[in-house]
C-alpha cells in the first residue's frame, strides 16, 4: 500500500535496508525475466531472416541430419583429416526416435559400423557446431552430397514455408506449415466442440441447478482434473481411448485427430468450467430475483437470464479453452497420430504446432533452418495465446465490469 | 418454488426437465470421465507398484525395472525449481502490491504481462529456455570461463525453465494473498510509528502466510507434472547414474512415461510399467495439492 508515511523515515535499521533493496532487486529481476521471455523467443527465430540471403549455404548444414536426441554437430575445425569419413559416421546414430537421415549419409554409415547403443548418446553433452564454411576436404563424401544443391535452384524461404509438405528432415527440407495448421485447427475445434459445451453446461448446473452435496463432489473433482499432468492425460488417450474408439467405430487408423480432441478437451473443460463458473455467480442475485419473481421456472432464468448476462465471462472461458487446446503439447504429441496430412477430416491422424516443436526441436541442429523455423512455430503460438489471453484480459473484463457497475 | 409450474403445457414442462438433464449429464459425464481415468490407473498399475519398481534402476531398455532415477529426478528438479521460482515470485508480488505505485504505468503493465503468460503454453517456455538459458546464458559461461558444462542441457536450466513457467502463477497467487490483509491492519500499523518495512514483515506476511504457502504450493504442482516445457533442456530417458550435480542431465517421470509409451523398443512389455509410472506421478502431483488443500482447510481453522 503505497501510504505516504511521514514517519516512515525514522528509527530503520541497516536490516531494514537490506531487506527493502532485496525485495527491489528480485522483483526487478524477475520482472525483466517476464520481458526477457519476449525478446528471446523472437531472437532465436531471428536466424532465419539472416540466413534468408545466402540460401545456397542452407542444405550443407542438412548433411548432418542427426537423429539424436542431442544435437551434435561435425566439426570440421577439430581435425578432419583427408577422409572424413569417421568423423561423418559417428554424426549417424541410432534411436528410438524416428528415423529419417539423409540418404548420402547413410550411405557412408554402411562402412561404418553404427552406433546403437543408447548410452553413449548421453555422453556426448557438448553440442559442437559445424561450420559449412570451412569447407569438405577434397574428396570427402559431403563435397559428393553437397554438390546436386547448387545445381537447381534453391526456391525462397517463404515459398517453403507455404508450400503443402512438412519434411524437414531430408535431401531438401520442406517446411510446408499448411499441414501443421490444418492439424492444429482441426484438434483445436474438436477440443472446443467437446469441452466448451460439457464445460459451460456443467458450471449451469453447478451455479443453479445442483443439490449442494453433489456442488460440493463437482468443483474439487474438476480442480483434481487440472491437477492431471498432461503427460497422463496424453497417455490414456493413447492406451484407453483410442482402443475403445477403434472398437466403436473401426477407424483406419488408431490415432486421429478426434483422439487427440477428445483428450485436448479433458484439458480444456477444467478452464471453461472455473471461468464460465465464476462469470455465472458474479451476475448480481437481483437478476435473478427479478425473473423468478416474474414467473419464470428455475430453468428459463438459467438459460434465458443468467447465461445470457454471463456471457463476456463464458465467451472468455471458451477463448481461453481455445488458447489452451492451441498450445497444449504432451497430449497432441501422443494422442493425434502426429503425422502432418492436409486433411480435415477427424479420422486421420493430425499434427498441431505445438507437437512439431515438441518432437523435433530434441533433434534439430541448433542455429539450422529447421531451428529457426521451429521457433517460428513457437513465436505464432506465443502471439495467439498471448492475444487470446489480453483480449479476454482488456476486453472481456472490461465489458463485464461496466455491465455490472451500475447493477 | 414456484407455485405455477404446474399449470404450464406438457411441453413446457418437458423442455424444462430436459434443460435441467442436460446439464446435469454434462456434470455427470465429467465425473465420470476423471473416476474413469483414475479406475483404469489403478486397476492396471498398482499390481506393479511395490518398494523394488520405486527404488531399482530401468533395466533392459527401460522395458523391466524400476523408476528411481525418474522419482529422484522429478523430485530435485521441483526441488531446485521451487528454491529458485518460488522467493523470487514471493518477492516481486510483494514488491507489486507494497512498494509499486497501484496505478502507475509500470505496475499496470507488469500485471498486464504476468497474466498473460500465465496463459502462454509450456513449450514455448521450453524455447525460452534453450534460447535463453542454455544458448545465451549457458554460452555465455562458457566463452568466458570456457567451462563447457553449462552450454547444454541440465538440472539447472530445466529447473530455471519451470521457474520461470510458475513464476506467474505464484506472483498471480501471492498478490492475491497480500491484497486480502485488510488495509486497516496495514495503515494502523504504520500510525503505530512502524516503518513501512516493519508492517510488511510483522502485519501483512504473519497475515497473509497460508494463502502465500498454498498459492506457492499449488504453483509448485503445476510445474511438477510439466514435460512439454523441459522435453529439450536436460531430461534423458535412460541414465545409469544420479545425477551428481546440477550441470548433470535427469531423469523425468512425465518424460520417462512418455518416451516408455511412444517410444519404447517393447510398448506391450513395457505397459505394466507406464500404468505404474502414471500412479507415482499423479501421486506426486496429488500430494502437492492435497498438502496445499490441507494447509488451507487447517489454518483457516484457527
Amino acid at each position: 500500500m503505497a501510504v505516504n508515511n511521514p514517519f516512515a523515515r525514522k528509527r530503520r535499521h541497516l536490516g531494514e535496508h537490506a531487506a527493502e533493496w532485496t525485495i527491489r532487486i528480485v522483483a526487478s529481476f524477475s520482472i525483466l525475466v517476464i520481458f526477457l521471455i519476449f525478446i528471446f523467443v523472437f531472437r532465436e527465430a531471428s536466424s532465419l531472416l539472416t540466413s534468408k540471403s545466402e540460401p545456397a549455404e542452407q542444405p550443407t548444414t542438412n548433411v548432418v541430419a542427426t537423429t539424436d536426441d542431442r544435437p551434435e554437430i561435425y566439426n570440421p575445425d577439430s581435425g578432419p583429416e583427408p577422409g572424413s569419413v569417421t568423423t561423418t559416421t559417428t554424426v549417424v546414430k541410432d534411436s528410438d526416435k524416428p528415423e529419417v537421415y539423409n540418404p548420402d549419409v547413410t550411405m557412408v554409415g554402411m562402412d561404418e559400423p553404427v552406433v546403437t547403443t543408447t548410452s553413449i548418446v548421453t555422453l556426448d553433452d557438448r553440442p559442437e557446431v559445424y561450420n559449412p564454411d570451412s569447407g569438405p576436404e577434397p574428396g570427402s563424401v559431403i563435397a559428393a552430397a553437397a554438390a546436386p544443391y547448387e545445381a537447381h535452384e534453391q526456391p525462397t524461404l517463404w515459398d517453403n514455408i507455404t508450400s503443402n509438405v512438412w519434411q524437414p528432415v531430408g535431401e531438401n527440407p520442406k517446411f510446408g506449415v499448411w499441414p501443421l495448421l490444418i492439424g492444429t485447427l482441426k484438434t483445436t475445434l474438436i477440443a472446443i466442440l467437446i469441452g466448451a459445451p460439457l464445460g459451460i453446461l456443467a458450471a449451469l448446473y453447478s451455479a443453479f441447478f445442483a443439490p449442494r452435496k453433489l456442488r460440493e463432489v463437482l468443483k474439487p473433482a474438476i480442480e483434481l482434473l487440472a491437477g492431471f499432468p498432461s503427460v497422463v492425460i496424453g497417455f490414456f488417450c493413447l492406451t484407453t481411448v483410442a482402443s475403445l474408439l477403434q472398437d466403436i467405430t473401426g477407424s483406419q487408423f488408431r490415432l486421429n485427430a478426434l483422439i487427440g480432441g477428445i483428450g485436448l478437451s479433458l484439458a480444456v473443460i477444467p478452464i471453461v468450467f472455473t471461468i464460465a463458473e465464476d462469470a455465472l455467480s458474479a451476475v448480481p442475485k437481483t437478476l435473478r430475483e427479478a425473473s423468478l419473481a416474474l414467473g419464470s421456472t428455475e430453468w428459463q432464468t438459467a438459460y434465458r437470464v443468467m447465461l445470457p448476462a454471463a456471457a463476456p465471462g463464458v465467451f472468455a472461458a471458451v477463448l481461453l479453452g481455445v488458447g489452451r487446446a492451441f498450445g497444449e503439447t504432451m497430449i497432441a504429441i501422443m494422442a493425434t497420430g502426429n503425422a502432418p496430412l492436409s486433411s480435415w477430416s477427424p479420422a486421420t491422424p493430425a499434427r498441431t504446432l505445438a507437437a512439431t516443436i515438441g518432437s523435433e526441436m530434441g533433434e534439430v541442429v541448433w542455429g539450422s533452418e529447421h531451428y529457426g523455423v521451429l521457433f517460428l512455430l513457437g513465436i505464432f503460438l506465443f502471439v495467439v495465446s498471448f492475444g487470446l489471453n489480453a483480449l479476454t484480459e482488456l476486453y472481456v473484463k472490461q465489458r463485464l465490469i461496466k455491465k455490472f457497475q451500475g447493477a | 418454488m414456484n407455485v405455477f409450474s404446474g399449470q404450464r403445457p406438457l411441453s413446457k414442462r418437458l423442455l424444462g426437465f430436459f434443460a435441467v438433464l442436460i446439464a446435469a449429464t454434462a456434470a455427470v459425464a465429467i465425473i465420470g470421465l476423471l473416476l474413469g481415468m483414475l479406475g483404469t490407473f489403478s486397476i492396471k498399475g498398482f499390481p506393479n507398484l511395490d518398494w523394488e519398481f520405486l527404488s531399482e534402476f530401468p533395466r533392459n531398455n527401460n522395458t523391466e525395472g524400476g523408476i528411481w532415477p525418474a522419482l529422484a529426478g522429478t523430485t530435485l528438479l521441483v526441488l531446485l525449481m521451487t528454491i529458485l521460482g518460488v522467493p523470487i515470485g514471493t518477492a516481486t508480488a510483494i514488491y507489486l502490491t507494497e512498494y509499486a505505485r497501484q496505478n502507475s504505468f509500470f505496475a499496470r503493465s507488469v500485471r498486464f504481462a504476468v497474466n498473460t503468460l500465465a496463459g502462454v503454453p509450456s513449450i514455448v517456455f521450453g524455447l525460452f529456455g534453450v534460447g535463453f538459458f542454455i544458448q545465451f546464458l549457458g554460452g555465455g559461461v562458457e566463452r568466458i570461463t570456457g567451462n563447457a558444462s553449462f552450454g547444454d542441457g541440465s538440472l539447472l536450466w530445466s529447473a530455471a525453465t519451470l521457474a520461470v513457467l510458475t513464476l506467474p502463477v505464484v506472483i498471480v497467487a501471492v498478490e492475491e494473498a497480500l491484497r486480502a490483509v485488510p488495509r486497516d491492519l496495514r495503515e494502523a500499523s504504520l500510525a503505530l510509528g512502524a516503518t513501512r518495512w516493519q508492517t510488511i514483515r510483522n502485519v501483512v506476511l504473519p497475515n497473509s502466510v497460508t494463502g502465500i504457502l498454498t498459492g506457492s504450493i499449488l504453483a509448485v504442482g503445476r510445474g511438477a507434472g510439466e514435460v512439454a516445457a523441459i522435453l529439450f533442456v536436460g531430461v534423458t530417458y535412460s541414465s545409469e547414474v544420479l545425477p551428481g550435480s546440477v550441470t548433470d542431465k535427469f531423469m523425468h517421470l512425465g518424460y520417462h512415461l512418455y518416451v516408455l509409451a511412444t517410444q519404447s523398443p517393447d510398448v506391450d512389455k513395457a505397459l505394466p510399467l507406464q500404468y505404474a509410472t502414471t500412479l507415482v506421478l499423479l501421486g506426486l502431483t496429488f500430494l502437492l495439492n492435497f498438502t496445499a488443500i490441507f494447509i488451507r482447510s487447517r489454518l483457516r481453522k484457527n
